[in-house]
């Protein structure tokens, strides 16, 4: 009997991790943007309106790492797993998110408004830079477009 | 209704009333917007799932979508998110 023939189909990935290379991009390019953020929220809102940009920013870039390294570390072990611990990610990373808010809200230097818009202005700028090189990458995949 | 009439019998003013309302309705709303996401999220890893196990040489390209399509989703709820913070706390 032969043993060497490739299964039908795979249950687990052992290649490259490459939800944590695409999120550490996307936090290096956080960090990147992150003064000018900051910069705008305290024109807009001041010292606390600069302090919220910072904590959304923050969170934005924790959530993109451990969603990440949730899926690198269970995609290694089996697809159904992967599965269930992005659905339940999901679930547990955006009650950290909700806790994280609901602990700093009655803080000093907290401005919601400030907060909130960095959050969604954050985690749609990054994904929309990101996707440009990804979409590059995608369609010539020898092209390696330099990282900023 | 009867949400309205368990208000009026705790001696809560007007704007206190109205306060509690807009807290539970942004709540509410707020689980709302995170149903959405959910249900797309499920859809869209089952799909990567399924393209992974037939094709595992394409993982590569499959997993970054699908990260990126996650992002995406779960931008929606983070959106009903910062409507709840807006409006709730």
């Amino acid at each position: 009997m032969n043993n060497d023939t490739t299964p039908a189909m795979a249950t687990r990935l052992d290649g490259d991790a490459v939800e944590v290379a695409v999120s550490t991009d996307m936090v290096k390019r956080g960090l990147f943007a992150a003064p000018v953020m900051i910069a705008i929220s305290a024109v807009i809102w001041g010292a606390d309106g600069a302090w919220s940009a910072a904590f959304a920013i923050g969170l934005v870039l924790v959530n993109f790492m451990l969603s990440a390294a949730l899926i690198s570390y269970t995609a290694k072990i089996s697809l159904g797993l992967m599965m269930g611990a992005t659905l339940f990610g999901y679930l547990i990373r955006l009650g950290l998110i909700m806790l994280a808010v609901l602990l700093v809200k009655d803080a000093g230097w907290i401005s919601l408004p400030a907060l909130g818009a960095t959050i969604i202005v954050t985690h749609l700028g990054l994904l929309f830079w990101e996707m440009k090189y990804v979409a590059i990458s995608l369609a010539h995949p020898g092209l390696k477009p330099a990282r900023p | 209704m009867e949400a309205f009439a368990i208000l009026a019998q705790t001696g809560l003013t007007g704007d206190e009333a109205k306060a509690a309302a807009a807290a539970g309705s942004a709540g509410f709303a707020y689980g709302l917007a995170a149903i959405g996401p959910g249900i797309g999220i499920g859809y869209l890893v089952g799909k990567s799932v399924e393209a992974m196990a037939r094709q595992p040489e394409a993982a590569g390209m499959v997993r970054t979508t699908m990260f990126l399509g996650i992002a995406f989703t779960e931008a929606l709820a983070l959106i009903g998110f910062v409507v709840f913070i807006l409006i709730g706390l």
